[in-house]
């Protein structure tokens, strides 16, 4: 039978061992719409629904680790928004609330879009997603997960199992631009983190190029002109330049949701406003 | 949707409405809307995009509203289903069915049955919900006729009612 509905992580790793081609289906958001309008048709298809294990999340000296298959609306409000609000913000973003009931952060890693809403947020905090396999675990840093336009490292027979985040002390946040407020992929959007004990801010951008781009030029600009420990005190000139700097680190294309000049100019503009925000 | 160059799946049981219904001969990636209407008999929910974005295939899956053209059907054996067809009793519409005819609520009908499940997903989470609240509950629920302003006026008439009947019930 090709729907298999396997009830522990180990059976699950076992059968996609010994069939790598299977798909492995989690809220189904990508993968039904292939099914639905693209033709695609899995010979097997391998469901994480009830792997529990997979939905649940902990925190842990001062890490976070979420499941792969925790959908978007248990990430938008409570504990685990105020651990990582980054994540919630970009989790509020996605789709509408029937999407964000289905859809899971280990959905985002396995389809890996420029315009996956999570993964700007996994980049900027240096997540580590945890693979699994039969035969071992890797824990890939999430700057080598992502390899190209909807393409991540996983080699056959791997899944995603979870990802970890550290709490970080400061201000985080997620911004992103499309065309209305609801239902709607990002044509740009980036993530910034104020780690205001170590003195870093980050900044990761989404849907400005092939991969999610980490702006660290811009980021070592900013520590190398603006005191970063403690709270921040931006002035207008410098958050501009700061938009200004990252803009030129993307990398965008003109498709048919936007074009590159547009988009360079939104990310401009989105690296300006969270750092101004980080600074109120 | 064609099955012609998949195979099929072995039969298996989806529990909709607290009933357990057979499902034979569908192919591996029929989604639970095609089985509710092509081969269960429940037609309520509606297909209109078959990708996520109108909300018009809505039900409650596990307590969760979901579009039911996104979930695998073969994947939902064991999840508890609910259709709108579920949510009047013994042939009578339920409050919230009644407040969307009453206010306007429906003009062609083909987004309703969806909205009418959204409708009651959300003020059984929350019985008070502002209209920021309500906008945003049913951001997903797409309808071309109403202009929104009379589905809105439905739910808030909802709202207000049920509030009477549980102070009617304290008192
Ligand atoms: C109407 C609509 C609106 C949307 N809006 C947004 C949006 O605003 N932002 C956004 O980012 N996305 C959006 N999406 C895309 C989608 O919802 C997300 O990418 C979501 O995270 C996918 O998760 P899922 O659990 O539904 O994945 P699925 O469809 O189940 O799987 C997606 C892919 O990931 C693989 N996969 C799933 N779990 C794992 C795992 N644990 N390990 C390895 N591979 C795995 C699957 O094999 C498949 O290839 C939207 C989709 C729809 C239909
Ligand atoms: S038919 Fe399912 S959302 Fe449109
Ligand atoms: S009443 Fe016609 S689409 Fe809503």
């Amino acid at each position: 039978m090709p729907v298999l509905r396997p009830t522990s992580v180990d059976q699950l790793l076992d059968i996609l061992a010994n069939d790598p081609s299977a798909s492995l289906l989690a809220g189904g958001t990508d993968l039904m719409v292939e099914v639905n309008l693209h033709g695609r048709r899995p010979a097997t298809v391998l469901s994480l629904r009830s792997l529990d294990e997979l939905t649940e999340w902990s925190h842990r000296s001062g890490r976070v680790t979420i499941g792969a298959g925790l959908p978007y609306a248990d990430m938008e409000k409570g504990p685990l928004a105020q651990l990582v609000p980054a994540l919630a913000q970009a989790a509020r973003t996605v789709g509408s609330p029937q999407i964000r009931a289905a859809g899971t952060i280990g959905g985002n890693l396995g389809t890996c879009s420029p315009a996956g809403d999570t993964l700007p947020v996994l980049a900027a905090l240096n997540a580590t997603i945890h693979v699994l396999h039969r035969d071992g675990v890797r824990d890939v840093p999430f700057s080598d997960f992502m390899v190209g336009v909807k393409r991540n490292c996983l080699r056959p027979g791997e899944i995603v199992h979870s990802v970890t985040v550290p709490v970080v002390e400061g201000w985080q946040g997620y911004a992103k631009v499309g065309t209305r407020n609801a239902m709607v992929i990002s044509t740009a959007s980036a993530c910034l983190v104020h780690d205001s004990v170590e003195g870093l801010v980050s900044i990761a951008l989404g849907a400005v190029g092939p991969t999610i781009i980490r702006a660290t030029e811009a980021e070592s600009w900013l520590a190398r002109n603006v005191s970063l420990r403690g709270s921040l005190s931006i002035s207008s000139d410098i958050a501009t330049e700061f938009g200004r700097r990252v803009a030129a680190e993307a990398r965008p294309i003109s498709d048919h949701r936007s074009t590159a000049d547009y988009r360079r100019h939104a990310i401009s503009v989105l690296a300006r406003r969270l750092l101004e925000r980080a600074a109120i | 949707m064609s099955n012609s160059d998949t195979s099929n799946v072995e039969a298996y049981e989806l529990r909709i409405n607290g009933r357990n219904h057979e499902v034979r001969d569908s192919w591996i990636g029929e989604s639970l809307l095609y089985v509710l209407r092509e081969r269960l008999g429940l037609p309520g929910a509606k297909g209109a995009c078959e990708q996520g974005e109108c909300g018009s295939c809505t039900v409650i899956m596990d307590g969760r509203a979901v579009c039911s053209c996104l979930v695998m059907s073969a994947s939902a054996v064991g999840s508890d289903i609910a259709t709108v067809e579920g949510l009047g009793t013994d042939g009578q519409l339920s409050d919230v069915q009644r407040a969307f005819l009453e206010a306007g609520g429906v003009q062609c009908g083909f987004c309703t049955p969806g909205f009418i499940v959204a409708v009651h997903h959300l003020l059984d989470a929350s019985p008070n919900p502002n209209d920021e609240q309500i906008k945003e509950a049913l951001s997903g629920n797409i309808c071309r006729c109403t202009g929104y302003g009379r589905i809105l006026e439905a739910v808030r008439t909802v709202a207000v009612q049920r509030r009477g009947q549980q102070r009617g019930v304290e008192a």
